[in-house]
């Protein structure tokens, strides 16, 4: 059975990581594997902007990708981004083996605002389905209540759901196929 | 919708150029990359992208004038300016030198995504624009006559009236009015359809080459008439003839001609035999016959003869909201016809077109577009592109000698122009912004040899 492994990237909720790896493993059909963690991304430490390159999360990521490893989601507390954005919520290979997510601007306290676990969850729930969406081939989706929709900002994480739309999981369940005998349930 | 758009990130940072690559990949854009501004002018050369993303300071060629020369290529080519330093005075350089948008490293993903889905916008618009165009085009289209005007839209419903009569028609219009696309359709759209369409130009030729070709000849009629020969008039046989320039046939021309409308048959140079035809006419002249046959030029029983269903086709200049329709069909026909890939004309250089009074009419509006074509470097045609309409209009440069006759300066132009496309008759018209026939008829009438 096809595999997608998950691993922590330094510090990282461990509630938050094993929701995800459920939530993978039903969405997907797919066994998840916790791999060891990996080390604190200091190298990928911007001092200037207090952030970690997510771009190099992710390549020292694929160098530790287990051969067996369909698919790797790591994920981190650490706030992330790309040079060109002040921020992202995480970031995937189109059709690629990995991708990092990022717990940080997931939680409501990072806004000065209550903690809500519950909403922290499902948010996490939506990131981890959008980014190994995309290492299956999907883009972008214009329905508004699909998981691929792109989300910029919290309302919009907010607003859509944690499925796929008719259309994604179709060409979801094709990507699979295609790469694996498994199915998405 | 907005997948196949292509997208150009031009970074010297690998880790920046990739990492925004992979994020627009993501919003289903096919993205490539250029590590110098060189390289985007490479790609650039050989594909024209939706959006090009500039870093603003690059080694080599910066980000500005990476975007001045795309533009030379792709004058409509979305640019967003990136930059690490925000100040204003490179903002204000860059939208001045025509960047879309200019961004400050790092922006939020918000602001990116709304910039590049508004851009993508007004692209779907633009092309959606482009294909309703066409079918405008069509729609306003009968027979290859491109119009919307109210008296040209009479003229298509008379030409659909009188289709299938078997009356004369005489069309009459200045040069360029499009009058043998008038007698086409005519022909095309009638019960003739399947049979003949042979036009004639009366101007082209001398008078006695003009009866052998309209009425054809016997073996051995006139030197070099070394076989029998079938004259346009038998080939015509149960479609129509078209006889252009008709004002300009000699006066025996004129009374073989009346014959032949009259009793339907006529006899070959030299042959005794009678040969008859089912040949509708329609003849067509820029001169005015009726001051012709006021002078004693054109006799009044052919010109009643040939005035049963008359057509005036209305100059250009007096309908102005056909120029944009039609120039656009010429740009969609002669584009493909020449391989370029140009789609558009700009605002400005529409407002150009509309101003300028086509004394060539639409054949002047045609080659105007051709040449524009031939010479733009843009997939919009600018007005700079059609700078040379300015040019004749502005060119108050001529000062004629003492005592020059006008004769004499069509004369000199006529010899220049033939002598420079060497004797090229189609080319020579073109650039004179006169049909071949005009041109035939200045020769003859100015003793000119090619």
């Amino acid at each position: 059975m096809a595999v997608i492994a998950v691993a922590a990237a330094g510090p990282a909720e461990e509630e938050a990581i094993a929701y995800a790896e459920v939530c993978l493993s039903t969405t997907f059909g797919m066994e998840t594997r916790r791999l060891g963690p990996f080390p604190d991304p200091e190298y990928a430490y911007d001092a200037a902007r207090n952030q970690y390159s997510s771009t190099l999360v992710l390549r020292e990521a694929l160098d530790r990708r287990p051969a067996d490893a369909l698919k790797l989601m790591v994920i981190t507390d650490h706030d992330i981004f790309i040079p060109m954005l002040s921020f992202v919520y995480g970031q995937a290979q189109l059709n690629g083996p990995a991708a990092v997510l990022s717990l940080s601007r997931l939680r409501q306290e990072f806004y000065g605002l209550p903690p809500n676990h519950a909403l922290f969850l499902l948010r996490v729930r939506k990131e981890a389905l959008h980014e190994i969406g995309h290492c299956f081939g999907l883009t972008h989706c214009s329905d508004p209540l699909c998981t691929m929709r792109l989300s910029t900002n919290l309302q919009l994480l907010d607003e859509k759901q944690a499925e796929f739309c008719g259309d994604c999981a179709t060409l979801l369940r094709d990507a699979i196929n295609t790469s694996t005998t498994g199915a998405i349930k | 919708m907005r997948k196949h758009w292509e997208i150009l990130v031009v970074d010297d940072e690998p880790v920046m150029r990739e990492s925004l690559a992979e994020w627009l990949a993501e919003d289903g854009y096919s993205v490539e990359t250029a590590a110098s501004g060189q390289e985007a002018l490479a790609k650039a050369a050989v594909r024209d992208y939706a959006i090009y993303f500039l870093d603003l300071k690059m080694p080599g060629i910066d980000g500005i004038e990476t975007m001045l020369e795309i533009r030379k290529r792709h004058a409509d080519a979305s640019v967003i300016i990136m930059t690490a330093y925000a100040t204003v005075d490179t903002a204000i350089t860059a939208m001045k030198e025509g960047a879309q948008e200019y961004v400050v490293k790092p922006c939020s993903p918000e602001e990116i995504s709304l910039l590049v889905e508004r851009i993508i916008k007004v692209k779907n618009l633009q092309r959606e624009n482009l294909i309703l165009r066409k079918k405008l085009s069509k729609h306003y289209s009968f027979h290859d006559i491109v119009s919307k005007n109210p008296k040209m839209v009479e003229i298509f419903d008379l030409i659909r009236d009188i289709a299938s009569l078997r009356s004369t028609v005489l069309i009459l219009g200045g040069s360029g009015t499009g009058k043998e696309l008038v007698a086409r359709a005519i022909h095309y759209s009638g019960n003739r359809a399947d049979k003949p369409f042979v036009a004639v130009s009366c101007a082209a030729l001398a008078e006695t080459l003009l009866e052998s070709e309209l009425f054809g000849h016997e073996k051995g009629s006139f030197t070099g008439a070394n076989d029998r020969k079938r004259g346009k008039f038998e080939m015509a046989d149960g479609g129509t003839i078209f006889l252009d320039e008709i004002g300009d046939i000699s006066p025996k021309l004129q009374v073989d001609l009346l014959r032949v409308l009259q009793e339907r048959s006529f006899f070959r140079v030299g042959g005794g035999e009678e040969v008859k035809v089912d040949v509708r006419a329609i003849a067509a002249t820029r001169v005015n016959l009726q001051e012709a046959v006021a002078a004693g030029t054109f006799r009044d029983d052919l010109f009643y003869r040939l005035n049963v269903i008359t057509i005036q086709i209305p100059p250009l200049r007096d309908r102005r909201e056909d120029i944009p329709l039609l120039a656009h069909s010429f740009l969609d026909r002669l584009s493909h016809e020449l391989g370029k890939d140009v789609h558009e004309i700009s605002e400005s250089a529409l407002k150009l077109l509309l101003d300028h009074e086509w004394p060539g009419n639409v054949r002047e509006l045609e080659n105007a577009v051709e040449r524009a074509l031939v010479t733009a470097r843009t997939h919009v045609l600018t007005e700079e592109d059609f700078g040379f309409l300015q040019q004749a209009k502005t060119s108050n440069g001529w000062v004629a000698p003492d005592n020059v006759l006008l004769d004499d300066v069509q004369r000199q132009v006529i010899m220049a122009t033939l002598r420079r496309t060497n004797g090229n008759i189609k080319e020579a018209a073109s650039s004179l912004g006169i049909d071949r026939s005009t041109l035939y008829d200045r020769m003859k009438k100015y003793a000119i040899e090619r």
